[in-house]
């Protein structure tokens, strides 16, 4: 790996080298190394571009790195990975998409992501989306995430774009079986022009289902960015659903949560706001000693961390 | 030394000049502890506003150790040490109590700094450090932690408006002893905005403004008497809540 493969690396799975454990690397639209443990097997799938990561039952404390790196321009990849978590499992998984694009053609990954979590399982899912380069093409991420949880299991997913990605429509489907808790947590900053959308259905079909859907934005400049995260409770359940943007220069927000329940017991709420930073918050900092840029810094980084 | 030679602030409504501020002119001498207080409406809360650089003076010149600063921004006044506590502090999602003393001390606190600052306030700091300074902080427990960012400076002049608003009988006592320790501490002259006979107890210079003008400037044994005097005889001051921002 050179140093450009090195750098992205760092940015969107923190990796300074090939990491330990399990790990599939995918460079420009192939299979560079990959590792399967004697917990967790990666399988190259035969029918299509992807991969199966089957951890097995009662795995503890273990990690899966499945980083992605598009260095060449007009490179579209299309990516099918499946997770099978066998029942009782405990892993975190760290995925993410870095793109250095100086061509002029442009440059696309779409991870099609799907998560079979057993029963009483529980996983914790990373991804960070990561552009750069300073060719004319454009850096495209379209992620689509399903995810199947069993009874009693546990997902808690980070999903983080802070820089440089042109544009990126993710959707994402979650369903829930009884007992079964579901943490989504969006980071998301947009600016120059970019174009951001986000659809997420949770259905909650078991009873005592829960989930928690918080999305975090900044839009700066000119960039869109349109959420529309939907909890649909078929049975008692809880969800809770917030949507807070913070907009600045000439960005277009929409944030559209909804909430929908078929069932006289599921508990489903719903916040959302947008609003530009406010004027005391920027004079309270600038009363440390920084300046406005400096403090609208400190403010939008405090705000997606 | 600070120095405000004939400072009016007026602001505009529908096309009118309104008058806060009517030709002040005052030195807040180094070293001193002073309290400014005085009717709600009166024009104390600008007046620090006016000093920090928050709003800008009409007419008149703001000086500083005998550097004109009444040109100079918020920023650049807060580098040359002076300080503003904001009677209603802004919240910040995502910032945590611990940052946000850190950003005003200018470097990384150690734990056990941010903890006696906090304690100081009457915060327990251990519950504290790592909250996030955002709505789901009480009213009295953001402006403890606010006047917590001005203990982690040291500065020339620290301002601090109406600390004492919203914060409980049990808190007050902890807060006055941390004024009396702040005007022999950290900061080279401490300015007051309050209605708290407590705090003008602890005063060497007090000030009193009213409809925009200094009514009464002097030592606190000149002022204070006097002060209490007016109470007495007219319900004026002490009946009045705390609180407004003038």
């Amino acid at each position: 790996m050179n140093k450009t493969d090195m750098n992205l690396l760092e940015a969107i799975a923190d990796l300074h080298e090939i990491p330990a454990g399990a790990y599939n690397l995918r460079i420009n639209g192939g299979g560079h190394s990959r590792n399967s443990t004697a917990n967790i097997e990666i399988v190259p799938k035969e029918d299509k571009p992807g991969i199966d990561i089957i951890v097995a039952p009662d795995t503890k404390n273990e990690s899966v790195h499945i980083p992605v790196i598009i260095t060449e321009s007009g490179i579209d990849d299309l990516v099918y990975n499946d997770f099978y978590i066998g029942d009782n499992a405990e892993v975190l998984i760290v995925a993410g998409c870095g793109i250095h694009n100086s061509g002029d053609e442009k440059s696309q990954h779409d991870g099609i992501h799907t998560f079979h979590i057993g029963k009483n399982a529980k996983i914790k899912y990373v991804e960070k989306h990561y552009g750069e380069g300073d060719g004319k093409g454009e850096r495209i991420l379209n992620p689509v995430t399903v995810i199947e949880q069993d009874e009693g299991s546990v997902c808690e997913m980070e999903m983080v774009q802070i820089k440089g990605v042109d544009s990126t429509v993710r959707d994402s489907k979650a369903y829930l079986k009884a007992g079964a808790k579901l943490i989504i947590t969006e980071r998301l900053l947009t600016h120059g022009e970019q174009y951001a959308r986000s659809d997420m259905d949770v259905y909650l079909e078991g009873e005592d289902a829960s989930a928690q859907i918080i999305s975090r934005s900044v839009a700066k400049d000119k960039s869109k960015q349109i959420f529309h995260p939907n909890a649909i409770g078929n049975a008692r359940c809880r969800a809770h659903v917030q949507c807070d943007s913070i907009i600045m220069d000439e960005a277009n927000v929409s944030s559209i949560p909804a909430i929908t329940a078929n069932s006289a017991d599921a508990q489903i709420v719903h916040e959302a706001a947008i609003g530009r930073i406010n004027n005391d918050q920027l004079i309270k900092l600038m009363t440390f000693g920084m300046n406005e840029e400096e403090a609208e810094e400190v403010i939008i980084s405090g705000f997606l961390k | 030394m600070l120095k405000l030679e004939n400072i009016s602030f007026s602001v505009d409504v529908d096309g009118k000049g309104l008058g806060i501020i009517d030709n002040i002119s005052l030195e807040i001498p180094d070293g001193a502890f002073t309290v400014i207080t005085g009717p709600n409406g009166g024009g104390k809360s600008t007046l620090a506003r006016l000093i920090m650089g928050i709003e800008k003076p009409t007419a008149g010149r703001i000086l500083y150790n005998g550097t004109d600063i009444t040109d100079m921004s918020v920023t650049e006044r807060a580098k040359l040490g002076i300080g503003f506590a904001f009677q209603h502090p802004p919240r910040f999602k995502g910032l945590t109590v611990r940052r946000l003393l850190s950003l005003a001390a200018g470097y990384e606190l150690p734990e056990d700094e941010c903890c006696s600052y906090l304690t100081s306030v009457g915060l327990c700091s251990k519950d504290y450090l790592n909250r996030e300074m955002d709505n789901s902080l009480s009213g009295g427990e953001a402006k403890r932690i606010e006047i917590a960012t001005l203990m982690a400076r040291k500065l020339g002049v620290a301002i601090f408006d109406e600390p004492e608003a919203g914060i409980d009988l049990w808190s007050f006592s902890m807060l006055v002893e941390s004024f009396k320790a702040m005007s022999s501490g950290n900061h080279n002259s401490v300015i007051v905005i309050s209605h708290q006979e407590r705090i003008m107890q602890l005063a060497d210079t007090m000030i009193v403004i009213a409809d925009g003008k200094v009514r009464t400037m002097g030592s606190k044994d000149e002022v204070f008497p006097a002060l209490m005097g007016e109470f007495s005889e007219n319900c004026g001051f002490r009946g009045k809540e705390a609180g407004g921002n003038e």
